[in-house]
């Protein structure tokens, strides 16, 4: 019995739907990747969805494979839209799951607790105009394209590096002063009007 | 782990024993200063705009961060705005080194959402449609590999090769790239005149082309010296960082979607899984080459059982029917408006359908609330995950091996940004 199993369906492509509960998820994950006679050492993809009914809380999915046993199962958590958006991070036990949550911050917002790295990924870091696979987030985002335009030709140099690379850079003594000055007042990617 | 290559050029890259001489991984502490590299966007080696900045001690990684998301479309959003058949040509875009394949990924997950069966001649259809994009993927990249590594000639081959099957492409679907072949239900079009002739041709003379490069490239002290034991994943960091496809098994790992989770009949078909095991550069190039004699064998397979029927399925409200009966039978015009205005409706569910792409397993997974949208469309990008394995794979190694490291890992950017 998976631990913090809430209930069970079939996807209409026959694979096993499992509900799991939010705080329960790393539990269920370890017990199904470690338990003998479930094996599930794959981790296939992570996602989440937002249905158009906003009654429905947000659903991030996980797609786990064992590849001896050959099965597949979907792990699904619930997330209450207006509550907080946060889950446990699998990155522990799966490594690929690294960019894979990561790319479910940038694109929903949804906080993975435990990732050593959770920045987001295909949007660069400074992107101001929110979480574009939401559901309220309209199809041609939230900026012009003459803002989008001018914030880019402003941005300082640093808004193109993570702060870890900062770090680095600064820890052997290459960053610029006036960036160090920058950064240090909290400053990070687009120059103030 | 070591192992002897027979090499047939006499270079100073091999030592006594016939092993490719190697400079040493260096010691982490050189004392030196560290360096922050930036490469990319725009740089020949990271195949598209991809951004790498690295950390270098001397000429050594010591970390590698990379950035992605220039080449950022926001496909799976479009796809929530789109009916079915009109995400088809999204699909193109992804992996626009093998657009087929991705339209075949994409209609198999519409059609296992709506419940549909192809008929036999498509999925025949399709197998061969999926073949030859395996072929011209592996084509390209052997020719940028070859390219990053310093040999020119394989380039040349690769490309010629895969012209021939980019002219197939266009005689079928009249587009070489944007091919948007699949419709939920069937297929564009059926193959034109003269078709599986010329695609006979080619099966027949392509194994020549990879004997050559096979000849040019596998005994090579230049090429095993630059790939041998260079970005070295073995078999359980493998399947712990979601690696699939060549990745995958060229570290040991025999999964292949086509034999494990057989889709449109490939378990019917008779090749072998290649698989590699030392996962370094070296093993992937041969897994992939032989990938290529299997995809060949496939496709003269296909080719031999094509049988004859329908390329749709008889279904008016999946299918449009054709544009004579559309414009003179009442019915059929209710139909045409009903599909084109409304779309094809799926049932409320959800369904993910993963296939063999040459990148790794494409996924594609379809939420549905019973409209003619998708609330939900996901494309599991097979080369998005095996690139987060690069900095883990680049560590250690030096900045030239990075290009080799990176050329292995088989990206394309319009995938790995969706």
């Amino acid at each position: 019995m998976i631990p913090g199993v809430l209930r069970e369906t079939v996807a209409r492509d026959g694979e096993r739907v499992v509900y799991v509960e939010r705080e329960r998820l790393l539990e269920a994950m370890t017990w199904l990747k470690q338990t003998p006679g479930q094996d599930y050492d794959y981790l296939v993809d992570v996602t989440a969805v937002e249905f158009r009914d906003r009654e429905r809380p947000l659903e991030v999915v996980y797609f786990l494979r064992s590849l001896t046993r050959k099965a597949d199962l979907r792990v699904k958590v619930e997330l209450d839209a207006a509550g907080e958006l946060a889950v446990d991070s699998v990155w522990g036990l799966w490594h690929g799951a690294d960019w894979l949550e990561r790319e479910v911050f940038d694109m929903f917002g949804i906080t993975f607790r435990g990732h050593p790295d959770l920045r987001r990924i295909l949007m660069w870091e400074t992107y101001a105009e929110g979480f574009p696979l939401r559901k309220d987030f309209p199809l041609r985002g939230r900026f012009s394209r003459a803002e989008q335009v001018r914030q880019a030709l402003n941005a300082n140099p640093e808004a193109h590096y993570s702060l870890d690379e900062l770090s680095i850079a600064d820890a052997w003594g290459d960053l610029p002063d006036d960036m160090r000055e920058r950064l240090k007042r909290g400053e990070r990617g687009v120059v103030p009007e | 782990m070591t192992r002897t290559v027979e090499l047939e050029l006499a270079t100073p890259g091999v030592d006594a024993q016939g092993q490719p001489a190697r400079v040493p991984l260096a010691a982490s502490d050189l004392g030196g200063e560290h360096l922050l590299l930036n490469m990319g966007p725009q740089h020949p080696a990271t195949h598209g705009v991809l951004r790498l900045v690295v950390e270098l001690d001397g000429e050594t990684v010591v970390r590698c961060i990379p950035h992605v998301g220039y080449l950022h479309s926001g496909f799976e959003k479009l796809g929530e705005y789109r009916h079915y058949n009109q995400i088809v040509p999204l699909t193109d875009r992804t992996d626009y080194l093998s657009p087929m394949s991705n339209n075949v990924g994409m209609a198999l997950a519409a059609e296992k959402l709506m419940g549909i069966e192809i008929t036999p001649r498509c999925t025949v259809l399709r197998v061969i449609a999926c073949e030859m994009s395996r072929i011209i993927s592996h084509m390209v990249w052997l020719g940028t590999t070859s390219i990053d590594l310093g040999a020119f000639t394989p380039f040349l081959w690769a490309f010629q090769e895969r012209e021939r099957i980019y002219n197939l492409q266009e005689m079928w679907t009249g587009a070489r790239l944007t091919t948007s072949l699949t419709r939920v239900g069937g297929l564009m079009a059926d193959i034109p005149d003269g078709f599986v002739e010329k695609l006979r041709d080619f099966t027949a003379t392509f194994p020549n082309t990879l004997n050559e490069i096979d000849r040019v490239l596998t005994r090579n002290a230049v090429w095993a010296g630059r790939t041998q034991g260079v970005g070295v994943m073995t078999a359980a960091e493998a399947i712990n960082y979601s690696l699939s496809g060549p990745m995958l098994r060229a570290s040991g790992v025999p999964w292949d979607v086509r034999k494990d989770r057989p889709y449109l009949g490939y378990e019917t078909y008779d090749f072998e899984v290649p698989v590699g095991e030392h996962g370094d550069v070296y093993d992937r190039y041969l897994v992939r080459l032989e990938e290529c004699h299997q995809s060949n064998k496939i496709l003269q397979q296909a080719l031999a059982r094509l049988p004859d029927g329908p390329i749709n399925v008889d279904d008016p409200r999946v299918i449009l029917p054709p544009k004579s009966r559309a414009m003179s039978d009442m019915e059929a015009m209710i139909f045409h408006f009903k599909q084109v205005m409304e779309g094809v409706k799926a049932p409320v569910g959800e369904a993910y359908v993963g296939i063999e792409n040459p990148k790794g397993e494409l996924g594609n997974y379809f939420v549905s609330d019973g409209s003619a949208k998708p609330v939900r469309w996901r494309i599991r990008p097979p080369s998005f995950i095996n690139l987060s394995a690069l900095s883990k794979m680049a560590e250690g190694h030096l900045l030239s091996d990075l290009v080799a490291i990176n050329a292995s890992v088989d990206i394309v950017m319009g995938e790995v940004d969706r």
